[in-house]
């Protein structure tokens, strides 16, 4: 345990220097930790989007020949691995780390170094993922691998690294969501109750609780598939009494659940913005509450959804029909109490409540065209075919991705202690709605015209050119949206409007203390007596219901604890999770690879040891 | 390591020993999903042997009866383990968690000797699905059991080399936790794998 | 090509609009306005830049089509669900069309309600307002609870009807065609067991009559789907599954493997042929007459080629050609498309096809191993130009 005594000290924590590659290695802060998936998340993104602008040039025209169809199919592989697994995910990684323990009232996570070796393996998974473009070609068998089409061709590594690779990138998630959970459960303030939880930490709960029930399916998935291809075992061999459809049934088992995983993060954002620049409090706060706990366990019951074509049988169909139609309704509940969050407030349209806003009414569209997708025989239209594609971008383009934008915008102050350029947030939000409508509005259209999706080319005269000509327009103007907002960024990082603590009249404790928090986040633990605790630390409410502030406002400066126990950095994730590198390396070129198994099992058992041993306790100064 | 230094505040501390229980308790709510996969894949496929041999030519039960038994008898061991942990009474303690450990290996030592004799009648992982899914579910039992072997020497000899002191209580209950879940597990496969051959 | 290219200019005039209307805004001199005014003058380079740099690239990047489309089919939409051409799409059709206008009406009164709040709530001058600080309203929690809920219970009644109905099998009073359906990557092979006849990629059904395919997958999954006669139904190796087509009158209806089947996914096209059941009847018996092998000239060099590189993959009814890796090609001739329903069936595209298959279709033959049975398509055999006019000889002749 290092020790700081705030806030003279807090400058000199034991590691050497505070931004040195070192301390960033080594790091076990939850924030430096959230900034560092946070990046991630954003390299990753535009890797992603450039594969996803590569496979709308190719289909703008009829018989495009841009990309080869085995490059198109990498493409589409990789675009979605990536934008799920290494962007989306992370970026709410991103958000839970840094911003969990500031809105519990916490000074970390419970297991520091467990949470830095979640980030290292997640980096070096998306690593291992990203490199096999340049080691014999991507994963090209569709992000979902359906057997035995992945099980299929052992003689080529591709599918190789997309099994490796997820099971790697699931590891990291699992680790953290043990953390979280256990964060969530121990470590808030005193007075949070939690029921006072806000609710993107009530959200960030239920979506490590998926994690921790979904990702173990799928590691049994992929370690039958990896061992169907590389030691001969018959899980999915149909001509051998294998089953196919069992590869379907633990896939979307994991897959389903995992849908819930990428947009209740978002969901929890807007539920922060919203309040916020409403300057009302959350609209039926539990009922929002409850109702992600019910997506949560309904999310688990409605996979077969994804199976409406493959013959199961019309009792089954028919079952999961309903299901899935009546996870609308939850869902329906979360978007009415939005709506009446923003009744009747004083609504302040800054760039985060624009992209909340934006946020609700793009997920509409795509919570809507789900439906259509539980109305099963209108399923066998439009399972497969662009309309699925229009429909999922909805749902995690227009929800979570503009969620987590949302996210950004909001708490970017506070990480950063600049204010963005509200112009430039609000050009990059018009552009990049228009750009969004205009790309996979369309797809829409094509879907319910007979284009299926993964398809590298199409002929002239199915009526295809029209739309998908659209679409490509529309992409590179999501593209150049997404310049505007790096422009954004580069610009205010240093030269920006200096945001203060609190520049949105935050209702959470994060906006308690100074911006950028220091590093042990509260001089002293806040006790907490309300949900929404800042609010009415600023406000008094009057005898009519409305809130008056408090003159003088409240001095949130407090006589600093004498000692802070912060965790000691640590060498050990990072070398750990780069042994379980090398042994991944080694995985895929079994059996010559071997070696690389052995060396990376050895680094690996070098960091386990050192970290086992390593002494957490430091002496106090 | 201690429960006062590692408080990351002053008040509101969190309890790390509760910390760690909750994380394991967590942990092994994912692992019930990850052997619920992996028995369901064997219940789909045990039937499907090919031209292999199917359950019933190869099980022999009451030698898996035997080794379920001992397995089971560590999960004894392992309580008395941790009563004594309680109690601070640190060598009998290691005696208890050595115990446990051996009685761990015997059935490791058995799951060896079983697949070797499935293989000589002609059972592998790629013979059908059967033997795929049977091998996978319980090598990946096995592997677990392998695992909780590790850790139980590994605090038996940190105990007594003197690297733990009042945080052996702890860690012992963690690892009771994790290994009378590696049990249950086994009972559950004993009983769906071996014993119900429909 | 060039109709993009036309789509693309005939776009720029609207940038010629807004220039005019921005000119006006200019004059009123107004400083909220210029910024809006930069804003879009940056935005419309940005735009004119993108449209042109799209048309650069794309010009280069479009390739020939070989498949003719719009020579065999007088719609726009030749494979468009919107337009059923038999009772199961239509039943689907109809579900849809319920389904679409409540979707619609949710989503013109929650967007109407969400501009609403926004514009009414907005904060108006710089300063905030005091806000009542309501926590929420049980009432209206049950309210928009139970509202949904009973709209989706109305859309479930007509949901689970159609389901069940169209998961029936035909009864045998409607004296239902069979058909035997096999998924390969990528090509699908058809087989009419009344008749004894195998053919690839075309299907051909008598109008009026269903059709009951019982279908699997000799490889990965595939997916049939001809969208104007009914849904799509996943072929699964090591299973069977059905599906009934039927056309109410004669036509063509187009279709494409819907499951991502690997490479040439994209190449895996089919078409159903609706014909009058006389018509139908005269094809399937031609069809199943064997092929009448040609006693001189090129064709009969063409057979000569055919027995040594085409023949342990291929077969033609009635002579030794009998691999059954490949396309039953006894009829070849009849067909109106190759490779997938991917090529229509002229001469040039055959001869592009026999220099080298992979250059029009990707394929992987070199992982074929036919004693594993695993065949990723067709080698480049390296032909010579005359062996190729031979081979084109001797395929013509199989009518």
């Amino acid at each position: 345990m290092a020790t700081v005594n705030p806030p003279m000290e807090a400058a000199q924590s034991d590691a050497p220097s505070r931004t040195g590659v070192w301390t960033w290695l080594t790091t076990t802060d939850h924030k430096k930790i959230g900034l560092l998936y946070g990046g991630s998340a954003i390299v990753f993104f535009v890797v992603g989007g450039i594969e996803a602008l590569l496979i709308r040039v190719q289909l703008a025209t009829p018989n495009g020949e841009f990309l080869s169809a085995d490059a198109y199919n990498q493409m589409f592989t990789m675009h979605a691995t990536t934008m799920v697994f290494l962007v989306v995910m992370p970026a709410a990684a991103a958000f839970t780390n840094y911003f969990l323990p500031l809105l519990i009232g916490a000074r970390d996570v419970a297991f520091p170094r467990l949470n830095a070796f979640s980030y290292w393996v997640f980096l070096f998974g998306g690593l291992f993922l990203t490199s096999s473009f340049f080691l014999g070609g991507a994963p090209d068998g569709g992000w979902f691998g359906y057997a035995p089409l992945s099980s299929q061709l052992n003689e080529v590594v591709r599918m190789d690294y997309w099994a490796l690779g997820l099971q790697i990138v699931g590891l990291a998630s699992l680790l953290a969501s043990v953390n979280f959970i256990t964060t969530m459960f121990t470590m808030r303030a005193p007075g949070m109750t939690l029921m006072r939880m806000p609710v993107f930490a009530w959200m960030a709960l239920v979506v490590n609780f998926l994690l921790l029930f979904s990702l173990p399916i799928i590691t049994v998935g992929l370690i039958q598939v990896f061992l169907d291809r590389n030691l001969g075992t018959l899980f999915f061999d149909a001509a051998n009494g294998g089953d196919p459809i069992l590869w379907q049934h633990l896939f979307w088992l994991f897959g389903h659940p995992e849908v819930y995983i990428l947009i209740l993060p978002a969901m929890g954002i807007v539920s922060e913005v919203l309040p916020t620049f409403s300057r009302k409090p959350l609209f039926g706060r539990s009922f929002v509450i409850f109702s992600g706990i019910a997506i949560g366990f309904m999310g688990f019951g409605v996979w077969a959804h994804h199976m409406f074509t493959a013959g199961l049988g019309p009792v089954a169909e028919a079952a999961f029909a309903l299901t899935t139609m009546f996870i609308a309704v939850p869902t329906g509940v979360k978007i009415f109490n939005w709506l009446g969050t923003v009744w009747g407030g004083s609504v302040r349209l800054a760039t985060p409540m624009l992209f909340s806003l934006g946020f609700i009414a793009m997920f509409v569209i795509g919570g809507l065209s789900g439906v259509t997708h539980s109305v099963a025989p209108a399923d066998w239209q439009q399972h497969d075919t662009y309309y699925v594609v229009a429909h999922f971008h909805y749902v995690l383009f227009g929800g979570a991705v503009l969620g987590l934008m949302a996210g950004m915008y909001y708490w970017w102050p506070k990480i950063t202690g600049k204010l963005l350029d509200e112009r430039l947030g609000k050009i990059h939000f018009w552009l990049i709605l228009a750009g969004f409508n205009l790309t996979f509005a369309p797809m829409h259209i094509l879907g319910l015209n007979g284009m299926p999706r993964r398809t590298y080319r199409y002929p002239e005269g199915l009526g295809f050119e029209f739309w998908n000509f659209l679409a490509t327009l529309g992409s590179f103007l999501i593209a150049v949206s997404m310049l505007v907002l790096f422009w954004n960024m580069f610009r205010t990082w240093r030269r920006g409007e200096v945001a203060g603590p609190d520049p949105w009249d935050g209702r959470t404790l994060e906006w308690t203390i100074s911006s950028p928090p220091p590093e042990h986040n509260f001089d002293r633990i806040p006790v907490v007596e309300h949900e929404d605790d800042f609010w009415y630390r600023k406000y008094s409410t009057a005898d009519d219901g409305t809130s008056v502030a408090i003159d003088p406002p409240p001095d949130m400066e407090v006589e600093p604890e004498a000692n802070i126990h912060l965790p000691s950095p640590s060498f050990y994730p990072v070398l750990t999770g780069s042994g379980m590198f090398v042994t991944l390396m080694g995985l895929v070129y079994v059996p010559w690879g071997l070696v690389a198994v052995g060396v990376g099992a050895l680094i690996t058992m070098w960091g386990l040891f050192g970290w086992s041993m390593e002494p957490i306790t430091r002496e106090d100064h | 390591m201690t429960t006062e230094t590692l408080t990351p505040q002053d008040h509101g501390a969190p309890d790390m020993d509760n910390m760690r229980k909750i994380a394991m308790w967590a942990f092994l709510g994912s692992e019930c999903l990850f052997f619920g996969s992996l028995i369901t894949t064997f219940l789909v496929y045990r039937t499907r042997v090919g031209d292999g041999p199917s359950a019933s030519d190869v099980f022999d039960i009451p030698f898996t009866s035997v080794s379920s038994f001992i397995l089971l008898m560590s999960s004894l061991t392992m309580v008395l383990a941790h009563y004594s942990s309680v109690r601070k009474d640190w060598r009998q303690m290691r005696v208890w968690l050595l115990a446990t450990a051996l009685l761990g290996m015997v059935f490791l030592a058995g799951q060896v000797f079983e697949f070797t004799e499935f293989v000589d009648h002609g059972l592998t992982v790629t013979t059908s699905p059967f033997g795929s899914s049977f091998f996978v579910l319980t090598g990946f039992h096995g592997a677990h059991v392998a695992i909780g072997v590790l850790m139980l020497v590994a605090t038996a000899f940190m105990s007594y080399s003197g690297r733990l002191s009042d945080g052996e209580g702890m860690n012992v209950e963690i690892i009771g936790l994790y290994w009378h879940f590696v049990d249950i597990v086994w009972i559950v496969i004993f009983t769906v794998v071996y014993l119900l051959q429909v | 090509m060039i109709s993009v290219v036309w789509l693309a200019l005939g776009r720029l005039p609207a940038f010629g609009g807004d220039r005019r209307s921005i000119r006006a805004g200019q004059s009123r001199r107004h400083r909220g306005s210029r910024v809006i005014e930069r804003t879009l003058r940056r935005k419309r380079t940005f735009l004119v830049l993108l449209a042109l740099a799209a048309m650069f690239v794309l010009a280069a990047c479009a390739g020939p089509d070989r498949l003719g489309i719009d020579s065999v089919v007088d719609s726009d939409l030749p494979q468009n669900a919107l337009d059923p051409a038999g009772p199961a799409a239509r039943s689907i059709d109809n579900l849809w069309w319920l389904v679409f206008w409540i979707a619609t009406v949710i989503f013109v009164v929650v967007e109407a309600a969400l501009i609403f709040v926004v514009f009414r709530f907005r904060r108006r001058g710089g300063t905030d307002e005091p806000v009542k600080q309501v926590h929420g309203s049980t009432r209206l929690e049950i309210v928009w609870t139970i509202i949904p809920a009973v709209i989706l219970a109305a859309i479930a009644v007509p949901t689970i009807a159609t389901l069940f109905d169209l998961r029936a099998e035909p009864a045998p009073s409607e004296n239902a065609l069979q058909v035997e359906v096999t998924g390969h990557q990528w090509w699908w092979e058809f087989y009419y067991p009344e008749y004894d006849v195998t053919t690839a990629n075309e299907l051909h059904i008598p109008a009026g009559r269903p059709v009951y395919l019982t279908m699997t997958s000799a490889d990965v999954i595939h997916s049939f789907w001809v969208p104007q006669l009914n849904g799509k139904r996943d072929l699964v190796p090591g299973r069977t599954t059905n599906l009934t087509l039927e056309a109410d009158e004669p036509g063509v209806f187009f279709g494409q493997c819907a499951e991502f089947c690997g490479l040439a996914h994209a190449d895996m096209r089919h078409r159903v042929f609706a014909e009058t059941e006389a018509d139908f009847e005269a094809w399937a018996s031609a069809q199943a007459e064997p092929a009448t092998l040609p006693a001189e000239g090129p064709a009969a060099a063409g057979w000569e080629t055919f027995q040594i590189s085409c023949a342990s993959c291929h077969t033609v009814d009635g002579t030794s050609a009998e691999g059954d890796f490949a396309p039953n090609l006894t009829h070849f001739a009849s067909r109106t498309t190759f490779g997938g329903a991917t090529f229509a069936n002229t001469e040039a595209h055959l001869r592009e096809w026999l220099r080298d298959p992979i250059d029009l279709k990707p394929m992987r033959p070199d992982y074929n191993d036919l004693e594993a049975g695993r065949v990723l398509g067709m080698p480049n055999l390296g032909l010579t130009e005359v062996e190729i006019d031979g081979l084109i000889a001797f395929l013509d002749t199989l009518e």
